[in-house]
């Protein structure tokens, strides 16, 4: 169901005031570099990385900083953010604000990495994860292929599919950058067959990009995963517990690579992104290009949607994403939708006993018994759940969907990873 | 042969009587050369304790205890050992048995602090999942909104093997059974947000800030009315330095505390509890 497919994305009207997270990537939360009454122009870093696995964070909007403090996130917990009060539109002068295309990358590979590094770049498919790191190869390691991911991983979502049609030739020219990076002659470009006009566009604009190919791929759920997209696309299958770089790839989403695209070709930090808005209740399901820190809220209304109405609120797509606690936490680097739900679709049905019809076995990608861990997880076997790769699993939610006694796989799923890696962490410190 | 004169039963009678007696003499030998010495006062100390391999004082099992005592009594000296559901009672008569002068700790119990009830912390957000508190606390900050509050799921009656915590229907929350707790720490395990502490039961009762939340006054009030909002009344008034305010939370340490309730009387939001019976009033705890 992709109700917003055909809404071109709309440049989301600045915000009063916005909060930043300093946590939008996986790994450590980002140090603040601003305080209270600091001065901010868009582009501002006002986060810096804390650690290895970490990111820089940019203000998005020009004005004053009000305070430092923690915000409520999706899920209700606390995340320290920065808080802005808007005053006008003044970027940071470095920032190249011309829609011009520049073709030619002028930079050398480290010049690249520092400065993806420097623009706070994260994977934008879901997982935030720091684009540097994936992009840095870790020595012995070669990669063959860079594979860009434009399946637009769940239902619902269609912001990577508007961005595919408004900025092909800036996503082709990002996977380029990439490719140097990677010292890689081969990109393919993965899209699912719903979207034939997006595939057709990249595919005619490709033609002047030597090593950069589009493949159709079958509508199937979840392709979007980068080991199933490897397998889609090159028949390669990344073992248990590896890496897509052990089989020679690197996946990226189309999103990241216009990003990287942004970051490196117009020095623009990464401070907003494209969303997607939809469900019951919506008036009007858009795309927005929306800046980082605007209010849920405030995007929500501007969709047509009554708040009253709202049942439940999913941020990201309907089966990863997480039903949202509250509905004034800020919009993240990693927000690429929301969904919102009604009352017969919000709830779930009564929970039955497991019948062992085997379906969630036949509908796991990774090839896992997911009533099986499940199980483990309720019985806090945890070690038992590791044995049976419960790490492998992506949490697709495949398996919950397809129970017919609607048991609450994931659920345990997820509550055993915590502990599998909490085991894993006392395991390592000894 | 001169074994056919036994007949055939009489000849298995001697095989398998043969065969017994060879065995016999093998366990007999076997017994003697790697024979266990068991110190018999692990054995007694072991019938002292309760039995209930509860794992609380921190061994595996009574016997581990057991050890554990014989162990320390050779040095003279039985501080750090106590068993906290045998109480006064099994440290004098482990004591007495070993000759030496017992571990004095005051009798313990469960204490939940959080007083997020249904009532003043209510539902804003349906969970539907499985009730769980650990499966909900890894999902979001839970009904009340309250990220640091009880999540009413009862993960702690079920950790409970004594019967002693129930939850209570009216207000959402476990209610612990002083009489059943024994102080073994299985709710402090099980609860996902620390909400259990092991106290003292306190004479003539006890005192304690019955909130975890560290969020800052004016947001803690938003989700629960029974908040601690970090105001210090409580600190200000205490007569023994007892209470500490560490990141928006107050904490009575227990030991310092003398129970006398002018924490309980001043403290605005109520999220001060106590046992005791009779209380100081406003006026009167603030003119002292």
């Amino acid at each position: 169901m992709k109700i917003s497919s055909q809404s071109p994305v709309e440049t989301f009207p600045l915000p009063t005031s916005v909060v930043i997270p300093l946590s939008q990537h996986l790994g450590a939360p980002a140090k603040p570099l601003v305080k209270k009454g600091d001065k901010v122009l868009v582009g501002t870093p006002i986060g810096e990385p804390n650690g290895f696995m970490s990111a820089w964070i940019h203000s998005s909007v020009s004005g004053t900083v009000t305070k430092v403090d923690d915000t409520p996130g999706v899920n209700g917990y606390r995340i320290p953010a920065v808080f802005i009060d808007v005053e006008g539109d003044d970027w940071e002068p470095t920032i190249n604000r011309h829609n011009d295309l520049i073709r030619d990358i002028s930079l050398t590979t480290e010049e690249i990495l520092a400065k993806i590094k420097l623009m706070g770049i994260v994977g934008l498919g879901g997982a935030t994860f720091p684009a540097h790191i994936k992009l840095t190869l870790p020595p012995g390691k070669v990669a063959d292929t860079l594979i860009l991911d434009g399946v637009e991983c769940e239902p619902f979502l269609t912001a990577d599919h508007r961005l595919m049609l408004e900025h092909t030739e800036e996503i082709l020219v990002g996977a380029k950058i990439m490719m140097k990076v990677l010292n890689v002659e081969k990109c393919i470009i993965g899209i699912e067959a719903n979207k034939p006009d997006a595939a057709a566009i990249l595919a005619l604009k490709a033609k002047i990009y030597p090593g950069i190919s589009v493949q159709l791929l079958e509508v199937k759920y979840p392709q979007g995963g980068e080991k199933q997209l490897i397998k889609a696309l090159l028949n390669r299958e990344v073992p248990s517990g590896k890496l897509p770089l052990d089989v020679g790839c690197i996946v990226n989403n189309v999103g990241t690579s216009y990003a990287v695209y942004q970051g490196v070709q117009k020095n623009k930090p990464l401070f907003e992104r494209i969303m997607t808005v939809t469900g019951a209740h919506v008036a009007n399901p858009s795309n927005f290009l929306t800046r980082i820190g605007t209010s849920v809220t405030d995007v929500l209304k501007a969709a047509g949607t009554d708040l009253d109405q709202i049942v439940k609120l999913v941020n990201g797509g309907p089966m990863m994403g997480r039903a949202a606690s509250n509905l004034s936490f800020p919009v993240t680097k990693g927000t690429s939708g929301l969904i919102v739900f009604d009352k017969e679709e919000a709830f779930r049905r009564p929970e039955k006993f497991c019948i062992k019809c085997s379906k969630c076995i036949q509908a796991c990608p990774m090839g896992l018994e997911p009533y099986l861990l499940e199980k483990l997880g309720e019985k806090e076997m945890y070690e038992e759940a590791e044995a049976n790769r419960i790490m492998d699993c992506m949490e697709c939610g495949s398996c919950q969907y397809t129970c017919p006694s609607s048991r609450p796989i994931l659920d345990y799923i997820r509550a055993a990873k915590v502990q599998v890696l909490r085991l894993r962490r006392e395991r390592s410190g000894k | 042969m001169s074994f056919e004169i036994f007949g055939p039963i009489g000849m298995a009678a001697a095989l398998l009587g043969g065969i017994a007696l060879l065995s016999a003499l093998l366990l007999f030998l076997t017994a003697k050369k790697f024979h266990v010495q068991v110190d018999h006062r692990v054995e007694d100390v072991t019938a002292i304790l309760p039995g209930i391999n509860c794992g609380s004082c921190g061994y595996p099992g009574c016997s581990g205890l057991a050890q554990a005592f014989v162990k320390a009594s050779e040095s003279g000296n039985l501080a750090g050992l106590y068993c906290p559901p045998g109480g006064k009672d099994t440290a004098e008569s482990v004591s007495s048995y070993l000759g030496l002068a017992p571990e004095v700790k005051e009798p313990t119990v469960a204490v939940l602090r959080c007083g997020g009830s249904i009532l003043a912390a209510p539902v804003r957000l349906a969970y539907d999942g499985p009730p769980r508190c650990s499966l909900a606390h890894n999902l979001s900050a839970g009904e009340s909104g309250c990220p640091f509050g009880c999540l009413r799921l009862g993960d702690c009656e079920v950790s409970c093997d004594y019967g002693a915590i129930s939850m209570d229907k009216t207000t959402g929350l476990p209610v612990v059974d002083d009489d059943k707790c024994i102080s073994c720490g299985a709710c402090v395990k099980a609860c996902p947000r620390s909400l259990f502490q092991i106290r003292p039961r306190g004479v003539p009762g006890r005192v304690w800030v019955s909130c975890r939340s560290l969020e800052k006054g004016p947001v803690a009030m938003k989700t629960c009315k029974v908040a601690c909002i970090a105001c210090g009344k409580c600190v200000k008034i205490c007569p023994s330095d007892a209470i500490i305010m560490e990141n928006n939370l107050a904490y009575i340490d227990p030991i310092k505390c003398t129970s006398c309730g002018k924490c309980v009387a001043v403290c605005p939001t109520g999220s001060i509890l106590t046992t005791l019976k009779e209380l100081p009033s406003k006026e009167a705890a603030l003119e002292s």
